[in-house]
């Protein structure tokens, strides 16, 4: 066991290194998280009236930032299905390396991706007028759920990876979830002009606790959830950590254990 | 002493329905190669995998060098190395990241694995090719990076499924020519293959499995023995057909088998019966459509053997009922 981190690192290395030989792969996941911002903020921005001082964009980027990291879940899916399909993992688990370091390391990679794309959209919204007024403590510490939840959805994302073997059903089952969940939420517009059932349902979604999460925490007023009047909506901050904390308490010694039982 | 057991192997899928392995027993000598023959759905790769700590048996035992491999997969792991029938490395890196990596992972240290992927880049012909990505590379050059990753530590056992399956015969040869050469500095091997004539090159023992089992063993002379050796095969127009027939038994002297208008038999004497039938059939003035030696081929072991040729039985068993066992 002497060995797991380096095995851990390895692995990581090893997504890293991907990154460097393949640029472009890093430049699409980069851009299009951007390509939201512009869109959003352009498009959008002009019709959709919020109140509120500063414009669009500073509700805007915390559901930006949110729909992001949540699309986590798909691209470890995705990563970890081709991995299988080409026989790498065989090729891993035949290796006398620690338990688990394939996919931890693949949580890391993507760990590590994330906090790039976070820099790069925090820097093309900062360019299209997003202004967070809490102070540095708080707006990092935003930065920091968005951090987190993206690396506790990365390990559903790894139990999707290996319980669906071919990377392209992974991508639709990928979008079929994410994407619903990203909108059905308080992330682009707000939840009063939903039907009164998905306004419930918007409340409880994770994606809203964190977005209204990081809104509390970027200096905006939480105006979120004025229907149900939920314990989410009056207490992101609280709700996202729960999510956070529990989806990672199931997900991965979950993950863990299909790993290490899988078998094709 | 025998470096590899495999002993009443049983493996399933879908709760019975489909029989991978059925009851499959088979050794390997230490510093011999075995060859494991078989079609496509035999149970070659599942035999691989179960030795190899990829998957469990429902019932059965194995061992290598001596270690369980089901009780204790850990210690199998760092003494074998094994290549697959896909390349099984990260084709969006080049090769030489691909052994750094892989040496790391085998805990080699940093500057051992820099070593160790230079070395064995070089001793498979691979150093032009090292900084270019994997997917750059042709069927031929990936499989030997493969089988370079799986050499990073001298695996003193080492299990190549299928090493030469979708190559062209020029990257066929080579690879035998690699093997031939790991071989030779004593490396136990167990290679799984579809054709009789690459388990002959490089097999000191064979054993050909049909159904999840083994239904034969023995030297590639024995098996060969079984078949019937080389055919001597000759196709003319109809009309000389009778005259063919009678030159092709006399040269063999054996019983010739008529096809429509191709006459064979097996022969023992190969290129030389071949020299004669052509003389004998110039004598007579018989312009042969087609001559050759047909060497005996993955069917010809198998119609010999279980007077079925060699089909996809993997797909077979699951017509059958639940519970169906054959």
């Amino acid at each position: 066991m002497k060995f797991a981190i380096s095995d851990v690192m390895t692995i990581t290395k090893r997504q890293l290194l991907q990154l460097a030989r393949v640029p472009e792969v890093l430049v699409f996941s980069t851009i299009q998280p951007v390509m939201f911002v512009l869109l959003f903020r352009f498009v959008f921005g002009g019709s959709i009236a919020s109140n509120q001082p500063g414009g669009y964009v500073q509700l805007l980027m915390p559901g930006i930032f949110v729909q992001t990291v949540a699309f986590t879940l798909a691209s470890t899916a995705i990563g970890l299905a081709e991995d299988m399909k080409k026989g790498l993992i065989d090729r891993f688990r035949s290796l006398p390396i620690s338990r688990g370091a394939v996919i931890i390391g693949r949580t890391f990679g993507d760990a590590l991706l994330n906090i790039l794309v976070l820099v790069v959209m925090a820097l093309a919204g900062f360019a299209v007028g997003w202004r967070p007024t809490s102070g540095i403590l708080q707006t990092s510490l935003a930065f920091l759920f968005l951090f987190v939840f993206g690396y506790a959805l990365s390990w559903i994302g790894i139990l999707v990876g290996l319980s669906v073997k071919e990377a392209r059903t992974v991508q639709s089952v990928g979008f079929l979830v994410t994407f619903p969940l990203t909108f059905l939420s308080n992330a682009f517009a707000p939840t009063t002009g939903m039907p009164r059932a998905l306004q419930y349902f918007a409340e409880w979604n994770p994606v809203s606790t964190m977005v209204a999460a990081c809104r509390q925490l970027f200096g905006l007023k939480n105006q979120f959830g004025a229907t149900a009047n939920s314990w989410p909506s009056q207490h992101p901050l609280e709700t996202s950590l729960l999510y956070m904390v529990v989806l990672m308490v199931i997900f991965i010694p979950l993950s863990i254990r299909k790993y290490k039982n899988f078998s094709s | 002493m025998k470096s590899v057991i495999a002993e009443n192997l049983v493996k399933t899928y879908r709760k019975g329905q489909v029989i991978a392995l059925n009851d499959l027993s088979l050794d390997v000598e230490e510093g011999t190669v075995l060859g494991v023959l078989g079609p496509n759905g035999a149970g070659k790769t599942t035999t691989v995998r179960i030795l190899t700590t990829l998957l469990k048996p429902d019932s059965g035992h194995a061992t290598v060098s001596g270690i369980d491999v089901i009780k204790n997969p850990d210690k199998v792991r760092e003494l074998i190395g094994l290549s697959g029938q896909y390349a099984a490395v990260d084709e969006t890196l080049t090769g030489w990241d691909n052994l750094v990596m892989f040496g790391r992972l085998y805990h080699l240290g940093r500057q051992p694995s820099i070593d160790r992927a230079n070395e064995l880049l070089e001793r498979f012909d691979l150093t032009e090719a090292a900084r270019r990505p994997i997917k750059t590379y042709s069927g031929g050059m990936r499989r030997r990076l493969d089988l370079a990753a799986s050499l990073i530590v001298k695996p003193k056992i080492l299990f190549l499924d299928e090493p030469t399956t979708g190559l062209d015969p020029r990257g066929r040869q080579d690879m035998w020519a690699v093997i031939q050469e790991l071989v030779k500095g004593g490396v136990t091997l167990l290679l799984t293959t579809q054709y009789l004539e690459e388990a002959d090159q490089l097999a000191d023992e064979i054993a050909v499995i049909d159904r999840g089992t083994v239904i034969a063993r023995g030297t590639s002379d024995a098996l060969k023995k079984q078949v019937g050796g080389e055919r001597l095969e000759i196709t003319v127009e109809n009309a000389d057909v009778a005259k063919a027939q009678e030159i092709v038994a006399r040269i063999s002297g054996n019983a010739t088998h008529l096809d429509l208008r191709t006459i064979s038999a097996p022969v023992s004497t190969g290129s030389v019966a071949l020299m004669d039938a052509l003389r004998a059939l110039d004598e007579a003035k018989i312009h042969p459509l087609d001559i050759g030696l047909k060497r005996p081929s993955l069917d010809d072991v198998f119609l010999s053997l279980t007077g079925h040729v060699a089909e996809e039985t993997v797909q077979e068993p699951i017509k059958k009922k639940r519970g169906g066992k054959k």
